[in-house]
C-alpha cells in the first residue's frame, strides 16, 4: 500500500498578535508548526503503516522553510517527504493549491500507485476545508471528509468502511480505494518522535519538486493566475459604536451586584426569560427522573 | 525576517474582467441542506441574506433542493417559499436519498451548468463544506469559506465576501475575479433567521438526475444519530458563560460551570482554552468553533480576538470579565467588568442567585395574591 499525507506548515496562530495601534500583524517570533489537524491525518496513516507495512509519503506545497515541517513528519515515522515549491505557486487560493497538489500526486502515483490520500479536516490559518475536496475531485478519487474512524480497510478487496461526522449524527460509509480522507481531530492521538526517528529524519532526504518535478505545464492554473478569488481588503475589527459600560465596585461582590442590577434594568424582559428557562430545565430534569423513580 | 509586519492597508482592488460566457449568469441560489427529513436551519438563515442580495441585484432568489422521492422532500419547496425563495430547482431521485459527495456533486454541477446562477450560497456545515469544495472544483470557480458578511459591490454588482483572516486576528474581503457562480459558505447562526411568511408562491423547475445507483461507489451503510443529551447545545443556547486562558488553570473552569449552573446556561470556551486541553472542543465558540446568538453571553478571561468575536457578537447582551482594561473584548461588549475572573465569577454567581431568589419570591407572592382574590 502507498499512502500520501498532505500537510501544511502554518504559523502557530495562538501566538499571533495584532499591534493595538497600527492594526498590523506582528509575525516576529511566531513559530511555524505542522497544521495540528494534519497530524491526526499523519497518525492515521502511520497506524495503517504499522498494521500493513504501507509506505507513507508526506507532501506539502509551500516556501522552502516548509521543509522543516516535512522533517517533523519524517521523525514521526513517514518514509518519504516531498516539498513542492516554486515561485510561480505563490499567491495561490484553494483552487490553485489543489491543482498543484493533484498534479504532484499524479506524478507520485506513477512512481508507486496510491491507495489513500490523507489530510487534516482543515488548516488553522485558512480554515477553509476546501483543498481536500479539491484534490479528490481533480483526481477522481472517492472523497470521505470529517472521518472520525476507519472501521475496516481491506487493500486486497480495495474496500474500506469509515465513520464520518455528519450533521446530527455519524454516517457509516462503505467506499472504495483509492480515496481521499480528511481526518477529524480527536480520533487518535499523535505519537511522539523517538530518538532514532529524529536522527533518521535529520539524515533523510526531502525531495524538492518545482513545477517540472510536479508535472505542471499549464501555468495559468497555478499561483495568483490560477486563483479565481482575490483578497480585496484586509481590515481590523471595528469597535462598536457604543463603548462597553464600565461596571464599578469596590469589591468583586459590589461589582457583581451592580452588574446584575444594570443588566436587568437595561433588558427588562431578561429576568422573566431567565426564570422561564430555569423552570423549563427543571421540568426536563423531573421528566427524565420519573422513569428511574418508577423502576426503583 | 525582512518583514515583521504585514500592513493591513486596503489592497488595491484587483482588476476584474468577466468573460463573455459568464455575463448571462444571474440569480442568487441557496443550497437547501437536509438530512433524515430535517432541514438544517442555516439554509433558511441563508435565504434571509439571499433575499437582501437578490433585491439589491434586482434578480430572483432560488433554492436548489436535491433529495429522494419521499414526499418530505417535496414539502421543503413550500417551506423554502415561506423563507423568501421565488424559485426552486428540484432534483429528486432515490439515488439522492442520503447525502453523498459523489451524487450531490454531480447533481449540483448539472443544475449550475444548466441554470447558471450568479451567486451560490451553502451552509458551512459538514455537508455544505464537503459539497461546496467539490462543486467549486468541478466548476473551477472561486469559493470563500465561512463568510461573516456578504454584500454587493455597488460599482460592479459583484459579491464582496468578508471573513476573518490571519488565524482570526483580522478581517478580509474576498472577491471572485472572473468566474461564476460566486460561491460562499456561511456558518450556522451567523445570519439571523428571517421571519416565516406563509402564503408566498414559488415556481418549481424539476430537473432529472443522471446517475444510477450502480454508478455510485460510496454506500451509506448506517447512520448513528447523536444522543442529544450528552453534547453541549451551544449554538441554540439562550444563556452562555464562556471561559478563556485568563482563568489561568484548567481547574478554574469549575467556576465557569458553577455560574452557568445558576443561569441554566451552556458553557463555552475560547480557542486557546480548548487548544490547551482545558475543555471539550465541542464547547469552542468562534470562527473555528460554534457561532452563537444567545440572549446573554458572559465571557470570563477571554481577550476577544477576532476569531472569537465573530462567533458571539450576535448575542443580545455581552458581559466581559478581564483584568486588562484594554482587552479587545471591551470594544464590543456591552458591559466591562475589569477585574479578576476568579473572584468575579463566584461573586456573579452569588449576585444572580440572590436576584433570582428575590424574583422567585415576588412570583410566589403574586401567585398568592392571585389565589386570595
Amino acid at each position: 500500500m502507498h499512502i500520501a499525507v498532505c500537510i501544511k506548515q502554518v504559523p502557530d496562530s495562538a501566538q499571533i498578535r495584532v499591534h493595538p495601534v497600527t492594526n498590523t500583524i506582528m509575525r516576529q517570533g511566531v513559530p511555524a508548526i505542522v497544521n495540528p489537524f494534519d497530524l491526526f491525518a499523519l497518525e492515521e496513516a502511520l497506524r495503517i503503516k504499522d498494521a500493513t507495512g504501507a509506505t507513507v509519503t508526506v507532501l506539502t506545497m509551500g516556501p522552502p522553510p516548509a521543509e522543516e515541517a516535512l522533517r517533523k513528519c519524517l521523525s514521526f515515522g513517514a518514509d518519504h517527504a516531498i516539498l513542492i515549491t516554486d515561485k510561480v505557486f505563490s499567491g495561490a487560493d484553494t483552487l490553485a493549491t489543489s491543482f498543484v497538489l493533484a498534479s504532484a500526486l499524479r506524478t507520485l502515483n506513477e512512481r508507486q500507485p496510491l491507495d489513500l490520500i490523507f489530510t487534516g479536516k482543515q488548516t488553522i490559518d485558512g480554515d477553509t476545508a476546501q483543498v481536500g475536496p479539491g484534490i479528490a475531485i481533480r483526481l477522481g478519487y472517492q472523497l470521505l471528509t470529517y472521518v472520525s474512524k476507519i472501521r475496516e480497510l481491506d487493500p486486497a478487496a480495495r474496500r474500506l468502511v469509515v465513520e464520518r461526522r455528519a450533521e446530527g449524527g455519524v454516517q457509516v460509509l462503505q467506499s472504495a480505494l483509492p480515496a481521499v480522507i480528511t481526518m477529524l481531530e480527536g480520533g487518535n492521538e499523535m505519537r511522539f518522535a523517538d530518538m532514532p526517528g529524529m536522527f533518521r529524519a535529520a539524515r533523510q532526504e526531502v525531495e524538492i519538486w518545482n513545477r517540472d518535478g510536479a508535472g505542471i505545464t499549464d501555468l495559468t492554473q497555478v499561483g495568483l493566475k490560477g486563483s479565481p478569488t482575490a483578497v480585496a481588503q484586509v481590515f481590523g475589527p471595528k469597535p462598536k459604536a457604543v463603548k462597553a459600560q464600565r461596571i464599578e465596585g469596590a469589591t468583586p461582590a459590589e461589582m457583581a451586584e451592580a452588574f446584575v442590577d444594570k443588566l436587568f434594568a437595561d433588558f427588562p424582559q431578561l429576568e422573566g426569560e431567565l426564570l422561564a428557562h430555569l423552570d423549563q430545565l427543571a421540568g426536563q430534569d423531573s421528566g427524565l427522573a420519573a422513569p428511574q423513580g418508577e423502576s426503583a | 525576517m525582512s518583514d515583521d509586519t504585514d500592513i493591513a492597508k486596503p489592497i488595491k482592488k484587483p482588476k476584474r474582467v468577466l468573460p463573455e460566457r459568464f455575463k448571462s449568469y444571474k440569480n442568487v441560489w441557496v443550497f437547501v441542506e437536509h438530512e433524515h427529513g430535517h432541514v438544517h436551519p442555516v439554509s433558511w438563515e441563508l435565504l434571509g441574506k439571499g433575499r437582501k442580495l437578490a433585491d439589491t441585484l434586482g434578480c430572483e432568489l432560488a433554492v436548489a433542493i436535491l433529495g429522494g422521492t419521499a414526499p418530505e422532500v417535496r414539502a421543503l419547496v413550500d417551506e423554502a417559499a415561506c423563507y423568501g425563495a421565488d424559485l426552486c430547482y428540484l432534483m429528486q431521485s432515490d439515488v439522492l436519498a442520503d447525502y453523498r459527495n459523489q451524487t450531490y456533486t454531480v447533481g449540483m454541477t448539472e443544475l449550475v451548468n444548466a441554470y447558471q446562477p450568479e451567486i451560490l450560497l451553502l451552509g458551512a456545515t459538514a455537508q455544505g463544506r464537503d459539497l461546496a469544495g467539490s462543486v467549486a472544483t468541478t466548476l473551477l470557480t472561486g469559493l470563500t469559506a465561512d463568510c461573516t458578511g456578504l454584500e454587493i459591490d455597488p460599482s460592479d454588482k459583484s459579491l464582496l465576501s468578508s471573513r476573518p483572516t490571519f488565524g482570526g486576528s483580522l478581517m478580509c474581503t474576498i472577491v471572485n475575479l472572473a468566474t461564476r457562480p460566486q460561491m460562499a459558505t456561511v456558518r450556522p447562526r451567523v445570519m439571523p433567521m428571517p421571519a416565516r411568511q406563509s402564503g408566498r408562491t414559488i415556481r418549481v423547475i424539476e430537473h432529472p438526475f443522471s446517475l444510477v445507483e450502480e454508478a455510485v461507489v460510496t454506500k451509506v451503510i448506517d447512520f448513528i444519530p447523536d444522543a442529544r443529551a450528552d453534547k453541549p447545545q451551544l449554538a441554540f443556547a439562550d444563556f452562555i458563560v464562556s471561559g478563556g486562558r485568563g482563568l489561568a488553570k484548567p481547574e478554574n473552569f469549575a467556576k465557569v460551570f458553577a455560574l452557568a449552573k445558576v443561569l441554566g446556561a451552556e458553557v463555552g470556551a475560547s480557542r486557546p482554552a480548548v487548544h490547551a486541553g482545558w475543555t471539550d472542543p465541542e464547547r469552542q465558540v468562534g470562527q473555528s468553533g460554534k457561532t452563537v446568538r444567545p440572549k446573554l453571553y458572559i465571557a470570563a478571561g477571554i481577550s476577544g480576538a477576532v476569531q472569537h468575536r465573530v462567533g458571539m457578537e450576535g448575542a443580545d447582551a455581552i458581559a466581559a470579565i478581564n483584568v486588562d482594561a484594554n482587552a479587545p473584548i471591551f470594544d464590543f461588549a456591552n458591559y466591562a467588568l475589569v477585574g479578576n475572573a476568579l473572584e468575579l465569577l463566584p461573586a456573579l454567581q452569588a449576585a444572580f442567585e440572590k436576584r433570582l431568589a428575590a424574583a422567585r419570591a415576588r412570583q410566589g407572592a403574586a401567585a398568592q395574591d392571585e389565589g386570595a382574590r
